[in-house]
């Protein structure tokens, strides 16, 4: 009897902290898409009110005054292509470094594991300037460039470790049969590995549509700046338009709870890919 | 065999070249850029000073610059509390999803939101929760007494917590992960051989759990010091370095001077001590961690 209360016990503790875990993870973004829902009175109301009049007030106000599609256009343009420019370039890297022998092969990988870690500032200047030298600020390939190389690594990484784990005996039919390297990539590698390319693309997109640093320094037009430098600087004249900030950051994050909802299983495998394997 | 071997290398290189090209040109170039930038006085708004040789002088006024000290003070508790609080909450979280239940899949879904979230829209989210006027922090401390309402952002202390908490609130979902992945990789047969030799779940817990985690744990450990040391959108957004420096950090510091005072040789010389302070506390972590496939080579 003891026993049967005490299991029933913990395992009632158990799913408070499951319900505590997954309200402190959803209720502060929820609140901001409660807000975006709202009124002008609504939001600077107290106590707060919970439940809104579902306005679209603000969306509205956020598009036509604030340019909200504007941003959401340069950040899609922005995120897929450096999307499709990255796991191309890493697939191909990521093949030799996953089934070739060559002499720099590790310390290759090393150093890209160095520059994931790099902090931005410390090649924001230079990297200012050649743009700047090369006439790319405020345009898309000046903000391309920086974003495929600061995803590479994450690229070449989770598609190293995802080539790694098929088996090579494929690849040893393929080469018989009289397939180069890079149609043995093509042909059997790719079609393959498509979960794999998937997944990388998946974090190098959400990657690129979140980054803030060189998208604030690159894009100082307004008419180039991405939903995170539009949301940043987003200003009212004379209080902050906390409803319209509320309804852009919604815009601007309810792809990505999708994509999680979705994806939930791959995103988490090619987070952890490569890292713990040792 | 010599040959095949020569012309593996040669496509080898090939392949991987593109990749390289972007990353020495854009990353590694521009490191040995800086440092030769941070040897110049340069003002950008002022190019008919042109771009002279001052040798170490940008160094020696960083040495006597107080607000650069506070920076980096306020760099390494920033990356000290939120790594600890991450790691500590990440590795709860970590246990929890990694038991079976049902619904399992939407939780794992649940905890990953705020890692997915852009980190300039949820500086803007905790900035409006700790909003001195309609925030839900205050309603939730003080109701409806609007009087004693704090503008918790306009106080150094709350300011920089405030940070802290944004922080961790958005990355626990990242250590938790890693932890999951090493929680995963723990067969099974451990526990039930220690549960037939009698041990209590503490000490199972002890006793394997930890020990076995110690990889993952390292690995969570270098990423989020590594990425805490380049925090920049939430104070960016939150509190712009304030009050008084309060929550300045090194890569917003760096920012500022750069870009927003336009001087790039002092600036340089910022970001040249931000990469060598971030690069030897990465170098200290790889002598421990062995990272997943570089063993393989």
């Amino acid at each position: 009897m003891d026993k049967i209360i005490r299991k029933r016990l913990s395992s009632a503790g158990f799913f408070c902290l499951v319900g505590l875990i997954v309200l402190l993870s959803l209720s502060p973004f929820f609140w901001f898409v409660d807000t975006s829902f709202k009124t002008e009175v609504e939001v600077t109301s107290v106590p707060p009110v919970v439940l809104p009049s579902f306005s679209l007030e603000f969306y509205r106000s956020a598009i036509t005054r604030y340019g909200l599609l504007h941003f959401l256009r340069n950040s899609f343009i922005v995120a897929s292509a450096t999307t499709l420019l990255t796991i191309s370039l890493a697939a191909l890297a990521g093949y030799a470094l996953s089934r070739l022998k060559f002499p720099f092969r590790v310390g290759l990988l090393k150093s890209l594991l160095v520059v994931s870690m790099f902090p931005q500032i410390s090649i924001a200047g230079p990297v200012w300037r050649i743009l700047y030298w090369a006439g790319l600020l405020n345009s898309y390939p000046g903000l391309i460039v920086p974003y495929v190389t600061l995803t590479l690594p994450l690229g070449v990484w989770v598609l190293t470790s995802f080539f790694s784990e098929l088996p090579e005996e494929l690849e040893a039919q393929a080469r018989i049969d009289g397939c180069g390297y890079l149609q043995t990539l093509y042909r059997i590698i790719l079609p393959l590995s498509l979960p794999g390319l998937f997944t990388a693309a998946i974090l190098v997109f959400i990657y690129a549509w979140n980054e803030f640093f060189f998208a604030l320094l690159i894009m100082t037009q307004r008419r180039y700046q991405t939903l995170p430098v539009g949301i940043a600087l987003l200003q009212g004249q004379y209080t902050l338009p906390w409803g319209e900030i509320a309804a852009a950051s919604t815009v601007a994050t309810v792809p990505l709870v999708v994509v999680v909802f979705l994806f939930q299983k791959r995103i988490i495998s090619g987070l952890s890919a490569g890292a713990i394997k040792g | 065999m010599k040959g095949p071997r020569k012309g593996q290398a040669l496509v080898a290189t090939l392949m991987v070249l593109p990749c390289s090209l972007f990353v020495l040109t854009f990353a590694f170039y521009p490191i040995l850029y800086s440092f030769w930038l941070s040897l110049h006085r340069i003002i950008l708004g002022l190019p008919q000073l042109g771009e002279p040789f001052v040798g170490l002088d940008n160094y020696r006024d960083l040495l006597h610059d107080r607000v650069a000290l506070r920076a980096t003070v306020n760099t390494f508790v920033f990356v000290l509390s939120s790594t600890a609080l991450e790691l500590l909450l990440g590795l709860i979280v970590a246990l929890v999803i990694h038991r079976s239940f049902t619904g399992r899949g939407t939780v794992r879904a649940a905890v990953l939101v705020p890692w997915a979230i852009p980190t300039v829209v949820s500086s803007q989210l905790w900035r409006f929760i700790f909003n001195d006027k309609y925030g839900l922090l205050n309603f939730i401390i003080y109701g409806g007494e609007v009087s004693r309402y704090k503008a918790w952002l306009a106080d150094p202390f709350y300011a920089f917590v405030a940070i802290v908490v944004a922080d961790v609130w958005k990355t626990t979902s990242f250590a938790a992960l890693i932890l999951l992945a090493g929680l995963q990789s723990i067969p099974q047969e451990l526990y039930d051989s220690a549960r037939v030799d009698g041990a209590n779940a503490w000490q199972r817990f002890r006793t394997i759990t930890l020990p076995m985690l110690r990889p993952a744990l390292l690995v969570a450990l270098l990423f989020r010091t590594m990425d805490a040391f380049r925090v920049f959108d939430l104070v960016f957004v939150m509190t712009q370095g304030g009050p008084a420096d309060a929550t300045n950090v090194l890569q917003f510091y760096g920012y500022k001077k750069m870009f927003a005072e336009g001087l790039m040789g002092y600036g340089s010389s910022i970001s040249v001590v931000v990469f060598l302070l971030s690069f030897s506390v990465a170098m200290l972590y790889m002598r421990v961690i062995k990272v997943g496939f570089l063993q393989k080579g």
